[in-house]
């Protein structure tokens, strides 16, 4: 329970603050190129997530260049750690902070910021004081949804972290583990409570995206 | 002091703005002009908006020539746009204040621009809550607060009709009468460029078409 939380609290801040640059250059680019990026971005959506979970478990494993460069540092391989969990949420939600992020900012439009330029705000100060605030909607959404989205997680953390009790076991894993031992009670609280969650965290998506949607840029 | 403008380039894939001229840095130029002749780009390239090649000079100031291009938010400008002139999550108060923030001490201070632009009673008000007589004139507010070298005004009048019109575009004679900074005005309506302006240049298909004053 713990683990799964973590995961998603530290999954959720990486992951906006990840997702933020990216959004808004998608949103402001006008570069040819940018939508490739753009279906990079999105392709988690559309993978199966053990492909996700092979790959990062791949990049994190002993023999991997990327463990080579922190081996002086004393790590040999990240796979079947809570970092590497991590790791891997950041690739399975990104499309989940990018999309809203990005629909937050195209939102906007032109004029508020030409507003501030015109007021005396350079770049970075129109997008902390005019962009960020008028994109909090997609804010609230990419978290509710990125937070929601790594709790449900099965086959990314499956791969990666191989399900070990207080280290990288979360409740998606543990109801495969329960039911495999025929523990079904266990597994109907554990998956109850999911269900139960997940309804809750979508209802607050909906109440947040209701109360702040009347303010329209 | 004078300002120098020599502009010639594409906008988009059509449209093409081919202009120069010099005006003396003082008094209200009206930019007249049927919709399409370019006096919208023009207003945005002398704010730092648009980049279309050429020079502007402000005195002894480069705004623009060849490399250099100062950008909208160090050039100075009051720029009223056309509708929605305020930043939509803010009130009116706070619009004021970001202007002011961001500005130099200068001559105009928030107490007599709230009174002369008639918003005293709007302040706490959020943009969405106002007519669009009010966002104007707390658009024009805005703009002078900026402390701005030269004011732009995209027709300002031209969301209103009536009644509120007419009470605006006195308010604006009186404000423009007032201020010693020069201003650019776009306008399609004759009359309301005869009453306000000091000169005017007219456009046609983003060329010259005459100068008058």
């Amino acid at each position: 329970m713990l683990t799964t939380v973590e995961l998603a609290v530290v999954t959720t801040i990486l992951l906006l603050l990840f997702a933020t640059p990216l959004a808004w250059w998608l949103a402001r680019s006008n570069r040819w190129w940018k939508e490739i990026v753009g279906a990079v971005a999105a392709l988690p959506l559309v993978l199966p997530p053990t492909v996700i979970g092979f790959y990062v478990l791949i990049a994190l494993g002993p023999q991997s260049p990327l463990m080579a460069l922190l081996h002086p540092f004393g790590v040999r391989t990240l796979a079947f750690t809570f970092e590497g969990l991590v790791i891997g949420s950041l690739f399975y939600s990104l499309p989940f902070a990018v999309q809203p992020l990005r629909t937050a900012f195209e939102g906007i439009g032109d004029r508020p910021l030409e507003i501030a330029a015109t007021m005396g705000a350079g770049p970075l100060d129109r997008f902390a004081t005019v962009a960020i605030p008028l994109a909090r909607r997609g804010f609230l959404s990419g978290a509710i949804l990125v937070f929601s989205h790594t709790i449900g997680e099965f086959g990314v953390v499956l791969m990666i972290g191989g399900s070990i009790p207080g280290k990288t076991e979360v409740l998606s894993t543990r109801i495969y583990q329960l039911v495999e031992s025929l523990q079904f009670e266990e597994a109907h609280r554990v998956a109850g409570g999911l269900v139960i969650f997940s309804f809750l965290a979508l209802l607050a998506l909906l109440l947040v995206d209701r109360r702040i949607g009347n303010i329209k840029p | 002091m004078i300002i120098a403008v020599d502009l010639s380039g594409r906008i988009g894939s059509e449209f093409m703005l081919d202009v120069a001229f010099e005006v003396p840095a003082s008094g209200v130029t009206a930019l007249l002009g049927p919709s399409g002749s370019g006096k919208t780009s023009l207003l945005r390239s002398l704010a730092g908006l648009d980049r279309i090649p050429g020079t502007i000079r402000i005195g002894a100031d480069i705004w623009q020539d060849g490399a250099i291009f100062v950008p909208a938010h160090r050039r100075r400008v009051g720029y009223v746009f056309q509708g929605a002139g305020l930043l939509p999550h803010l009130s009116v108060r706070r619009n004021l204040e970001y202007a002011v923030r961001r500005a130099p001490e200068g001559q105009f201070q928030i107490e007599d621009v709230v009174a002369r632009t008639g918003i005293s009673a709007l302040m706490d008000r959020m943009p969405a809550k106002l007519s669009g007589g009010e966002a104007q004139r707390a658009s024009i507010a805005r703009a002078l607060l900026t402390q701005p070298r030269l004011m732009l005004m995209d027709e300002p009048l031209s969301a209103l009709d009536g009644e509120a019109r007419s009470r605006l575009l006195d308010a604006l004679e009186e404000v423009l009468a007032r201020i010693p900074i020069p201003v650019f005005y776009v306008t399609h309506d004759e009359a309301e460029a005869a009453r306000l302006s000091t000169r005017s240049i007219r456009l046609k298909d983003g060329k010259i078409e005459k100068v008058l004053g």
